[in-house]
């Protein structure tokens, strides 16, 4: 490596940096936005009534079985069409390709968490619900104290995986012309003539915060298991 | 709006199902040339070979650690740098541009390898080692105990966890279509922009997508029963 690529390198990390805050924020909001979403969908899945099951299922099939590409170009490009849409008080939000990249990314995980969520409600022992039901509890507060804690912890390893698909998902951003990591990678490798390094930069990071996230799980799964407390 | 979708004149039908065309061509060829380097990056892990082992440890953990769409873009932009590059040593001058299918198939292969490796890696695992100290003592070789004791039993392991994998190459073809190959993802996009319906032909895509994921689903769940045949399942 010469002495004018790396100046031209150093130069760049600032906007590497932002690009990397950027990432980090889109992946955080539509993560937070997505397990409220999640926990909601497995409950309808999980309902007793058929509806409400039959929403649920095809929401988690259509977004599973589609590539992020075509939902993030259908919310982001597809919706200005309408005239009712391009009129409503959603417009001045819907025209942001920032918030279309979260509503997408929300969607997508959401179906993607739904089911790791369903995995976790369904391996919490049937005892526990019994146990609880002979103490008096019912319905929601069942729900609440007994089983979706532990639905929480059972679910934990998958959801780190999530975390991390999301991570990567979010180079998507770029294409609607947000300057994400990987979309401030593409611009400098197109100015410099240096992709290589460039794009070597980006993912270098992207495997830094991979591995921050599973050391972070890692670390949630001991705090959250009462026996190796 | 519906004449759009058709292959009359103004239609979009050919060219969408030309698209679906190579959606699959890249989605198959990526992943059969994944499993070849998935397969060799699983025999290396499970090897005594030290090197060996580390080499395909640093493949999976980077290729699954990083975003595709940048696994893409380094393969397809930094493939074109050092093509020129080496071009100009042999003296020719110019800007070099590789053609977009080969690198698309090896990067999307390249993403679907490293999760074939453990998946692969798994199945092997599930065989249980009494088998090959059988086989061992029967007398076959090394060849002849993997393709009679290992392959048809790791095969019937793997499947769930290949068919997750077809899923993940298949949905990673349409990032291909950002350098501009002309598959499914970019027949939409240049239909929507020169029709102004991005609505439609994005669901449209979607649509086809769908299908495709529905229709090789049904594909893998025949396969799981083939290659399951004669073993008794858990009572459900």
């Amino acid at each position: 490596m010469n002495a004018s690529l790396l100046s031209t390198l150093v130069a760049a990390l600032p906007r590497f940096a932002a690009g990397a805050s950027l990432t980090v924020q889109l992946v955080t909001l539509s993560l937070l936005v997505g397990l409220v979403l999640a926990t909601v969908v497995a409950v309808m899945r999980l309902s007793h009534l058929p509806p409400l099951r039959w929403l649920a299922r095809g929401y988690i099939h259509v977004f599973r079985s589609t590539p992020l590409l075509v939902q993030i170009f259908l919310i982001y490009y597809g919706l200005g069409q309408f005239d009712a849409v391009r009129q409503s008080v959603l417009w001045p939000l819907l025209r942001e390709p920032y918030w279309c990249a979260i509503i997408a990314f929300t969607l997508n995980t959401g179906a993607y968490t739904a089911e790791i969520m369903r995995g976790g409600i369904e391996a919490v022992p049937h005892g526990q619900i019994e146990a609880a039901k002979a103490c008096g509890m019912n319905g929601s507060l069942l729900f609440r104290r007994i089983v979706l804690p532990q639905a929480f912890r059972l679910a934990l390893p998958a959801y780190g995986n999530e975390i991390i698909l999301m991570l990567q998902g979010s180079a998507l951003a770029s294409t609607i012309t947000l300057m994400d990591l990987t979309g401030v990678a593409k611009d400098i490798a197109s100015r410099t003539y240096q992709p290589i390094e460039a794009f070597c930069l980006a993912g270098a990071i992207y495997l830094g915060m991979s591995f921050l996230i599973t050391r972070g799980v890692q670390l949630a799964e001991r705090r959250l298991s009462p026996a190796r407390r | 709006m519906i004449d759009l979708l058709g292959f009359g004149g103004r239609g979009w039908g050919l060219q969408l199902l030309q698209g679906m065309g190579m959606t699959l061509l890249v989605a198959v060829s990526a992943y059969l040339w994944g499993l070849l380097l998935g397969g060799a990056a699983a025999a290396l892990k499970l090897s005594g070979h030290r090197g060996g082992r580390v080499a395909a440890d640093v493949y999976t953990t980077i290729v699954r650690g990083v975003p595709s769409l940048l696994v893409i873009y380094l393969l397809f932009f930094g493939g074109n740098s050092a093509a020129t590059w080496v071009v100009s040593l042999l003296g020719f001058n110019g800007p070099v541009e590789l053609s977009a299918l080969p690198v698309g198939i090896l990067a999307v292969g390249t993403v679907s390898g490293a999760y074939s490796a453990e998946v692969l890696r798994g199945g092997a695992l599930a065989v249980p080692h009494g088998q090959v100290e059988a086989a061992k003592a029967l007398g076959m070789n090394r060849w002849l105990t993997f393709r009679r004791v290992m392959l048809p039993q790791v095969l019937r392991y793997a499947l769930p966890g290949l068919g997750n994998v077809w899923q993940l190459t298949l949905k990673d073809t349409s990032l291909v279509s950002v350098v501009a190959l002309v598959e499914l993802m970019r027949v939409a996009y240049l239909a929507q922009g020169a029709t102004r319906q991005p609505f439609l032909f994005f669901t449209t895509a979607g649509v086809l997508y769908l299908g495709m994921a529905g229709l090789s689903g049904r594909l893998f769940a025949r396969a799981e029963l083939w290659a399951g045949r004669g073993v008794r399942r858990a009572a459900r």
